[in-house]
């Protein structure tokens, strides 16, 4: 399994929100 | 981290189980890193459910210590929302399963907190210190819990 990584924010917020779940936030440098 | 830690299969699973994961690179979304005051990559936040943050690791980190890490961060959320036995639970398998981490310190410290909260009893707390200042005598957690050593 490899993780789904989002990158909306707001859209991730709203979701944690609703479904009461925490968010994880990985910042980085590697080149994409 | 993500040759190495996000592609580990129990990490996967425990982040996709335990969050809702979000990545941002510094090239494509720098405003995010000026929002949330990240100054240096690696960097993972964790944040409640209502968005604000609650723990965060700067740097680098091998396998076994970013997982005992991030579960420190699991049981910090869960302590601030008083889930006692949840936070108990996650600290001891912290202990257990990475007894080299360098987290185990904070995890016994806030494991004995999370008892004290949950049944006002402080008597586990004095041998909680000295077991600390037998294992970890240098550890910050140590002198932090010497206060109940008495």
């Amino acid at each position: 399994m490899l993780v789904q990584w989002k990158d909306d924010l707001n859209a991730a917020l709203a979701e944690a929100k609703q479904s009461e779940k925490p968010l994880l936030l990985d910042f980085s440098a590697a080149p994409a | 981290m993500e040759a190495e830690s996000y592609s580990d299969p129990e990490i996967a699973e425990y982040i996709s189980q335990n969050f809702i994961p979000l990545t941002f690179n510094i090239k494509q979304k720098g405003p995010v890193f000026h929002q949330y005051n990240v100054l240096w990559t690696p960097t993972v936040l964790l944040l409640d459910s209502e968005g604000r943050e609650r723990y965060r690791s700067e740097g680098y980190l091998p396998r076994g210590e970013f997982f005992a890490r991030l579960l420190a961060g699991e049981a910090r959320l869960e302590f601030m929302q008083k889930r006692w036995s949840e936070a108990e639970r996650i600290n001891k398998q912290i202990v257990e399963r990475f007894p080299k981490s360098t987290a185990v310190p904070e995890a016994m410290y806030w494991a004995g907190v999370v008892r004290y909260k949950s049944t006002n009893d402080h008597s586990g707390l004095a041998p909680l210190a000295s077991d600390l200042k037998v294992k970890y005598p240098e550890s910050v957690w140590t002198k932090a819990a010497s206060v109940w050593a008495g």
